[in-house]
């Protein structure tokens, strides 16, 4: 956990007063609605089809219980009891008032929580691995970083005003949980020959309309040196990035008009010129960031405990435990994969009941630890195994323990139409549907590891473009009409997915995935092989075939 | 329009000229970019000082061998939503140590004093009256900066350390 000092709860503070004085001003009449609306933006607040929504950061994916129960309290007493934690560890609350936000942004910062920058065109929130500081084989703690990051990007003075949003995203495995191929900028960490940490820099990553894949802008970058190449890239792209056409200002089309040689050539250029100044990193600056976050003191523990072996009898339990636990780097520990998938609900809801019980859960089996991934489930990161058991038993009541992490129905899904102004269809109902089709634990675990992705427009906040299986509602003549992509993936080995036909209804889109569901089974070499390697060994055609034959 | 500098709102002596206003006798003039690189010599000649407006899509190195001489660079923000001018009034500062007049102008609302202070500027063409008059209680709202620039405010970082050494010498 990262503990803000007394500098950090100011800084929260002023800027709860600057925005408590905004909403005034607005409310007032001082402030047109367009020159709020940029600062509305700034603190998260956007304006949605049926009332304002609020987004509240939750950087690299860490909350402490007692923010957690913050949470549950902002949904209960100034929304409607719940909140929807999206892609980018962040939570929604989809029903404030105007009047009331700042009493809602005063009652987060008292635990550290702010919603700075959740939205506009500015540097987002800093996203990480969400098994941070806690997976084996992890080549150091992304998280301090990350802090170092979300600080020196907090009311940044020359990059408040980009020509559009700006997101990145940290990750030190092998296998990237945090997708920082499709950020504006990804950060992979790793050493040097000399064991020097720094990082593998992408830049140039982003879904919407026009989909990239990050590139390679530098192989290595020292870490006292990642400030200062971070501003050489937001300084190249502040005053070349095009701000004629909203669609075409991401720093993805900047890149993709000059080439990443140009492109990196300026950037190195600029580099040169600040990489020694006071943006250098010392050590010591570092080892202050880490020492505020604090580690649990892990006891030792047997790696099979005499709990773990009993509840083994218990199929449900170790349906389970098979599909939500995961190794922990510490010997006796795992990490907890919390599904807000459940059938037939939502993806990524949780009330504010379950929030709080969370929170109670988290205190007495994870060391006051919750965290957050862009999958939309929550995860518990320093289980012990021996409490494995008893933890199942306590999700299962609060409806948390649905074992369906990484499979068909665990469905990423933005709110689309029924929420979002933006979208031109529904995603939340597609969603739905698909985990009622496939809420047989049976079938679904032997369906194997499947992402779906589902977006309501083209802005793609379901991340449509690297689903295994991507689906994107778009409007057609006043209908909405769905097309589906598969092969798209999020992590190391990432891809855009491809269009296996011409759109369909939006009766017919669980059918249209069932079908593809059934041709994979049908195609596939072996039960091991996944659906996204059949279809990489296969291409789109024998799916096409099989969708399209009787349509 | 009020002007701020120094913390005030104070009046301005600068007359803004267009491409094509004829050139005044006397008097301080603010010119925009192209005909003051046009015309430069000349400008800097006549009595009264010369600043020059320049565009947010220029390349503010091309100023660079005028900086010198010019009384205020203006720099200017069409839209409040549009930032580029903050980069360029770091470089001037932080880069090409200019230490002249740098004026915001253009649409300038309380919201981004603390935001234009830090990158630079010391005079503000404000829209509105009132967030004029707000000035010095706007510019003081922060008292906690993540972020180095040329304007010296101590960061939390650096702040960090002090009190790690300071803490370090009492123990």
């Amino acid at each position: 956990m990262y503990a803000y000092d007394e500098i950090d709860r100011t800084l929260v503070n002023e800027r709860v007063s600057e925005f408590r004085d905004q909403v005034k001003r607005r409310l007032s009449g001082e402030l047109t609605e367009d020159e709020f609306k940029i600062l509305r933006l700034q603190n998260g607040v956007y304006l949605q089809l049926h009332a304002y929504m609020f987004r509240v950061a939750i950087p690299y994916g860490t909350l402490a219980t007692n923010q957690l129960r913050a949470l549950a309290h902002v949904a209960r007493k100034y929304d409607r009891g719940y909140g929807h934690f999206t892609t980018r560890q962040n939570i929604q609350f989809n029903w404030i008032k105007l009047a009331e936000l700042p009493d809602a942004l005063e009652d987060l910062a008292k635990v550290g929580i702010h919603a700075m920058q959740t939205s506009g065109n500015n540097m987002r929130n800093v996203t990480s691995d969400q098994w941070a500081g806690v997976a084996p084989g992890e080549i150091e703690d992304p998280r301090i970083w990350s802090e170092l990051i979300r600080q020196h990007t907090t009311l940044h003075p020359e990059f408040s005003f980009l020509p559009r949003k700006f997101k990145i995203a940290i990750t030190a495995s092998d296998h990237d949980r945090a997708a920082i191929k499709i950020h504006d900028i990804g950060l992979k960490l790793i050493k040097d020959e000399k064991g020097e940490t720094g990082f593998e820099v992408l830049v140039g990553g982003g879904l919407g309309r026009t989909p990239f894949i990050g590139k390679t802008i530098k192989h290595f970058v020292h870490g006292r040196d990642i400030l200062s190449y971070i501003e050489a890239i937001l300084r190249v792209y502040n005053q070349y990035g095009r701000r004629d056409n909203i669609y075409k200002a991401r720093i993805k089309i900047l890149v993709h008009e000059l080439g990443i040689e140009k492109f990196s050539r300026e950037v190195e250029e600029e580099w040169q010129q600040i990489r020694n100044s006071s943006l250098q990193i010392d050590d010591e600056v570092i080892e202050d960031i880490r020492s505020r976050f604090t580690y649990p003191a892990y006891e030792k523990l047997p790696h099979m405990p005499d709990e773990l072996r009993q509840a083994a009898a218990d199929a449900d339990f170790e349906a389970w435990r098979k599909n939500s636990v995961a190794p922990h780097k510490v010997q006796g520990y795992s990490i907890v994969t919390i599904s807000l998938k459940p059938i037939g609900k939502p993806p990524g809801d949780a009330t504010a009941e379950q929030m709080d019980a969370l929170a109670d859960l988290a205190d007495k089996y994870s060391f006051g630890e919750i965290r957050v991934g862009h999958e939309q489930n929550l995860a518990l990161p320093h289980v012990a195994k021996r409490d494995l058991p008893a933890l199942w038993k306590a999700l299962d009541k609060l409806g948390l323990a649905t074992p369906n992490v990484n499979l068909i129905t665990d469905i990423i899904a933005c709110p689309g139409l029924d929420y979002c102004s933006l979208a031109n269809a529904r995603s939340i109902p597609i969603a739905q549907e698909l985990t009622r089709r496939f809420a047989n634990h049976e079938l679904a675990n032997l369906i194997g590891r499947l992402h779906i992705n589902i977006s309501g427009c083209i802005n793609a906040c379901g991340h449509h473009h690297v689903g295994h299986i991507g689906i994107l509602g778009v409007e057609k003549n006043g209908e909405e009409v769905y097309q589906i992509t598969i092969g798209g993936r999020a992590d190391e080995g990432a891809a855009l997915g491809n269009l296996i036909g011409p759109g369909v209804k939006f009766d017919e889109v669980a059918d249209v995935i069932e079908d593809v569901v059934e041709a994979y089974l049908a195609l596939r070499e072996r039960p091991e092989e996944l659906f996204i390697d059949t279809v990489k060994r296969l291409g789109v055609e024998p799916f096409k075939e099989r969708v399209y034959a009787t349509r | 329009m009020p002007l701020v500098n120094g913390g005030k709102i104070v009046d301005d002596s600068f007359v803004k000229l267009a491409v094509d206003t004829p050139l005044p006798e006397s008097g301080d003039i603010l010119v925009p970019a192209e005909r003051f690189l046009s015309d430069a010599e000349a400008l800097l000649k006549r009595a009264g000082k010369v600043g020059v407006i320049w565009p947010n899509n220029r390349d503010i190195a091309e100023l660079v061998p005028y900086l010198g001489k010019v009384a205020a660079v203006a720099l200017v923000f069409p839209s409040f939503r549009d930032g580029r001018a903050y980069s360029q009034a770091r470089l001037l500062r932080e880069r090409y140590n200019y230490r002249g007049e740098l004026r915001a102008t253009g649409q300038v609302l309380r919201d981004q004093f603390v935001f234009m202070l830090r990158a630079g500027f010391d005079s503000f063409e404000v829209k509105k009256q009132a967030d004029a008059e707000a000035f010095m209680q706007t510019a003081k709202r922060y008292s906690v900066f993540y972020q180095p620039t040329g304007d010296g405010r101590i960061t939390a970082l650096h702040r960090r350390m002090q009190l790690r050494h300071s803490e370090g010498v009492g123990t």
